[in-house]
């Protein structure tokens, strides 16, 4: 052995480690130039902001390990949102129910997707357009109006601080890495869904239930995308069925998971990646406030950000020797 | 001992062709069973039904005794049957820990237990002799020696029954050669059952203990190994029956053609350890094949001359002046007039959704429009000129090129690229696949347009077709030419024992 575990540990890591550092860099900037800084209502308002993002593009990192891509993710999160300000109220069990049948409807969006996809054997990327618009209409139906309310303690509890001054959206976003993401990918499932990305036929020719896999990923991340929803509702104490939220959403999740260092067609990647690239995103127009720009340039620099990091990726193409390489 | 597989009367087809008829098939534990035959004698299609890939349209597979059906790969991986592909079924991303352990690995609480993953990988590499590769490494890091050993020890954690072996050792050192062989035969001891196919003879000599040969298809004859020389092993893999009519050589333009400069040369074309040192003349007029084994380096040289390679050394001389071919726009330009009918037509040559008339403009846009613009007229014509000398039959020009035949829709890969009055015409394998009629009317159609000044290369895995259809023949092996063939040399026995690398054995 002539490299260490470790080497190898790190090059796995890399793409992650380099989204963390980018945000690091974005944020210490961020908390240097503002006039309060590091305090507990300037943390609790970027994790508030940031972690809706995050749990959406962990949702869309699940479906872009497999090679997929999930245009639905905005609109099921929507979706959630309007379910959550009809239900997630009153008392604490039926606000536990109502919660409940929030993420039943994602994860239901989600198993629909998945079996569109698996049986039908539709693009992604045509599906997930088509069924992201009948949820929206969905959602359209729930709340013609923006309106609604939520259980208000429950709501305040999580978009505070909890006692240590850490932000309580910071401790649900742990929750969801522990409790779906790392499970996820160290099961035989995750390692399924990674090896469909790398190469497909590859994994059929393993022996490995290719449908399946695909089906119980897109549907996690429904049930993801759902919980982002949710987490909405308690930020806003509102539901509103806006497909301009929604397409936002799906673009900005897709972003974040390039910059978090996912490949695109699939095989490699890691959904921590995906929350610093989601943070990063966040923090960009957080920026453009403390250095006093219009927030007119948000779009702008965002765009910048993105393609810088997904040029990195491309820098292997340019050892290509075959050149129809290219084009497979 | 009783066989412990046994396909039994299985035929299988793709569209009109058939890729086995009524085979036989048994492997022994405790036995190394070479599988012998020429480039599409069935032994791939036959290795697909025993691991799951394919279902056979008629026929049974007898596992240990008991008929079954495979229909997934899932099945006959469970069952005990491992496969290791020409085509590897590694993925590049995933660690080697990873791949070898993917289909069913090591778990504690539902989870992978990544320790013991690494042990069972650490394991199975060790059994492979491959213990210098770190089981954390991803595969994609590594060369392709070293991934096939890694495809080697995936099939060998998987503790199967029987081991298919396709071609496992054509990307090995011979260093890692050794090593396989060396397991090879302590895992026949220790009472596996091993399939073994490879063009290497040496090697079907050294390890094996019985050999069975097909031919078209069809399971020829089974016997203990060293019962048959390699001349009869030879004989047996030819077989005589296919008689197609090529049109006449021309043979009185022996001495002229010497006398003419060479429309194509290259001097020591090599590229990244695929092609060695390649030098060889084609001059106008001639039909000059590629001939060995299925992957020798023959499609590299294609692509190498019509500029699709990054990091090509060597020379490549059109008329006599030194060209660097930039990409395939710079080949096909007037300047050039190199044109490349690719192996793969559905993917490489044809744009299937779109209409034969577009297709067939696709080269020659350029010669066909004004200041960017298509000229309708000038198009129409040019698409009638080709449709009626190439005879395609289609209802229309405007039907997608999808709905023809493979025949007709060859013919359009070849028309869209005569649209541009080639000077040098590289064609891979042209007639796979396609039926009798079209191919005579494409080897008469090849020869007309030799005749009328075009150098011609032609890759053919048919060696009836090198041998009907060529003036000269250079054998590939290993990315090198190892023979040149012509005249009266030009036999199928010399085809395919050069094509084998083996020493000179006199024909009989």
């Amino acid at each position: 052995m002539t490299r260490s575990d470790w080497y190898y540990r790190l090059r796995a890591h890399r793409a992650t480690l380099s989204a963390a550092a980018i945000f690091i860099l974005l944020f210490a900037l961020y908390i240097g130039k503002h006039q309060v800084g590091w305090t507990t209502p300037v943390l609790t308002t970027a994790a508030n902001k940031g972690v809706l993002l995050a749990i959406v593009a962990m949702a869309q990192t699940l479906v872009v390990l497999t090679g997929g891509i999930d245009l639905s993710v905005g609109m099921v999160f929507v979706l959630a949102n309007c379910v959550a300000s009809h239900l997630v109220i009153g008392t604490p069990l039926q606000t536990a129910m109502g919660v409940v049948a929030v993420l039943l409807t994602g994860t239901l969006c989600g198993l629909v997707n998945g079996v569109i996809i698996v049986f039908g054997r539709l693009q992604p990327i045509i599906t997930t357009l088509a069924t992201g618009i009948v949820y929206y209409g969905l959602a359209l139906g729930l709340r013609p109006v923006p309106g609604g309310n939520v259980q208000a303690d429950l709501a305040d509890a999580l978009t505070d601080a909890l006692p240590g001054g850490i932000p309580a959206m910071l401790a649900v976003l742990l929750a969801v890495v522990v409790l779906i993401w790392i499970p996820y990918r160290r099961s035989t499932l995750g390692r399924s869904a990674l090896a469909i990305g790398s190469s497909e036929a590859a994994t059929y020719m393993s022996g490995v239930s290719i449908g399946r896999t695909k089906i119980v990923t897109y549907t996690l991340a429904g049930l993801l995308a759902s919980i982002g929803g949710l987490l909405l509702t308690f930020v806003t104490f509102s539901g509103e069925a806006s497909s301009a939220i929604g397409s936002v959403y799906t673009l900005n999740s897709i972003a974040a998971v390039v910059i978090g260092g996912t490949v695109l067609s699939g095989g490699a990647g890691s959904a921590i990646g995906s929350i610093f690239g989601a943070f990063a995103l966040r923090t960009i127009g957080d920026l453009l406030f403390v250095f006093d720009l219009e927030p007119l340039w948000q779009p702008l620099f965002q765009g910048i950000v993105l393609l810088t990091a997904v040029s990195f990726g491309a820098v292997r193409l340019l050892g290509v020797r075959n050149r129809l390489d290219l084009y497979r | 001992m009783a066989p412990i597989l046994q396909l039994v009367d299985i035929a299988k087809r793709y569209g009109g062709v058939r890729a086995l008829e009524r085979a036989q098939f048994s492997c022994t534990p405790g036995r190394i069973h070479a599988l012998l035959g020429e480039n599409g004698a069935g032994k791939s299609t036959l290795i697909k039904v025993m691991t799951g890939v394919v279902q056979p349209d008629e026929g049974r597979i007898l596992f240990e005794g008991v008929e079954r059906r495979f229909t997934h790969p899932k099945d006959a991986v469970y069952a005990g049957i491992a496969g290791i592909f020409q085509e590897l079924s590694l993925m590049p991303s995933l660690s080697v820990a990873d791949n070898i352990c993917i289909t069913d690995p090591p778990t504690r609480f539902g989870l992978v237990d990544r320790v013991a993953q690494r042990r069972v990988a650490e394991a199975a590499l060790a059994r492979a002799g491959a213990e210098d590769i770190h089981p954390m490494a991803p595969v994609e890091s590594l060369t392709l020696s070293r991934r096939q050993m890694v495809e080697i020890a995936k099939a060998l954690a998987r503790k199967p029954k029987i081991l298919i072996l396709d071609e496992a050792t054509s990307a090995l050192t011979a260093a890692d050669v050794l090593r396989v062989f060396a397991l090879l035969k302590r895992l026949r001891d220790e009472g596996m059952a091993i399939v073994y196919i490879s063009h290497r003879m040496s090697e079907v000599d050294e390890l094996a203990d019985d050999c069975s040969v097909f031919r078209n298809g069809s399971h020829v004859a089974t016997f203990e190994a060293g019962a048959r020389s390699g001349n009869e092993l030879v004989e047996m893999m030819i077989g005589r029956d296919i008689e197609h009519a090529f049109p006449p050589k021309r043979m009185a333009s022996q001495t002229e053609h010497d006398k003419k400069a060479p429309a194509l040369e290259t001097r020591n074309l090599s590229w990244n350890g695929r092609l060695h040192n390649i030098s060889m003349t084609v001059r106008p007029g001639e039909i000059v094949g590629l001939g060995g084994l299925d992957g020798q380096g023959q499609r590299e040289l294609f692509l190498a001359l019509f500029g699709v390679l990054r990091g090509v050394e060597g020379e490549i001389l059109l008329d006599g002046k030194p060209v660097a071919v930039r990409d395939p726009k710079h080949a096909k330009s007037d300047a050039l007039a190199i044109a490349l009918v690719p192996e793969d037509r559905k993917s490489d040559g044809l744009m299937l959704p779109m209409s034969v008339r577009d297709n067939l403009c696709y080269a020659s846009l350029s010669r066909l429009s004004r200041m960017g613009i298509v000229s309708k007229a000038k198009a129409g014509l040019a698409v009638a000129g080709a449709v009626k000398r190439l005879s395609i039959k289609a209802p229309d020009p405007s039907v997608s090129v999808g709905t023809l035949s493979g025949g007709n829709q060859q013919k359009v890969v070849i028309g869209k690229w005569l649209m541009n009055e080639p000077r040098v015409l590289l064609l891979s394998d042209p007639t796979r696949g396609i039926d009798v009629g079209t191919k005579q009317e494409i080897y008469l159609l090849v020869r007309n347009l030799a005749a009328s000044g075009a150098a011609v290369m032609l890759y053919s895995t048919d060696y009836a077709e090198l041998i009907g259809c060529c003036d000269r023949v250079a054998v590939f092996y290993d990315g090198r030419i190892v023979r040149w063939l012509e005249g009266s040399e030009l036999t199928e026995h010399a085809l395919v024992s050069s094509a084998l690398n083996l020493a000179e054995e006199t024909t009989p």
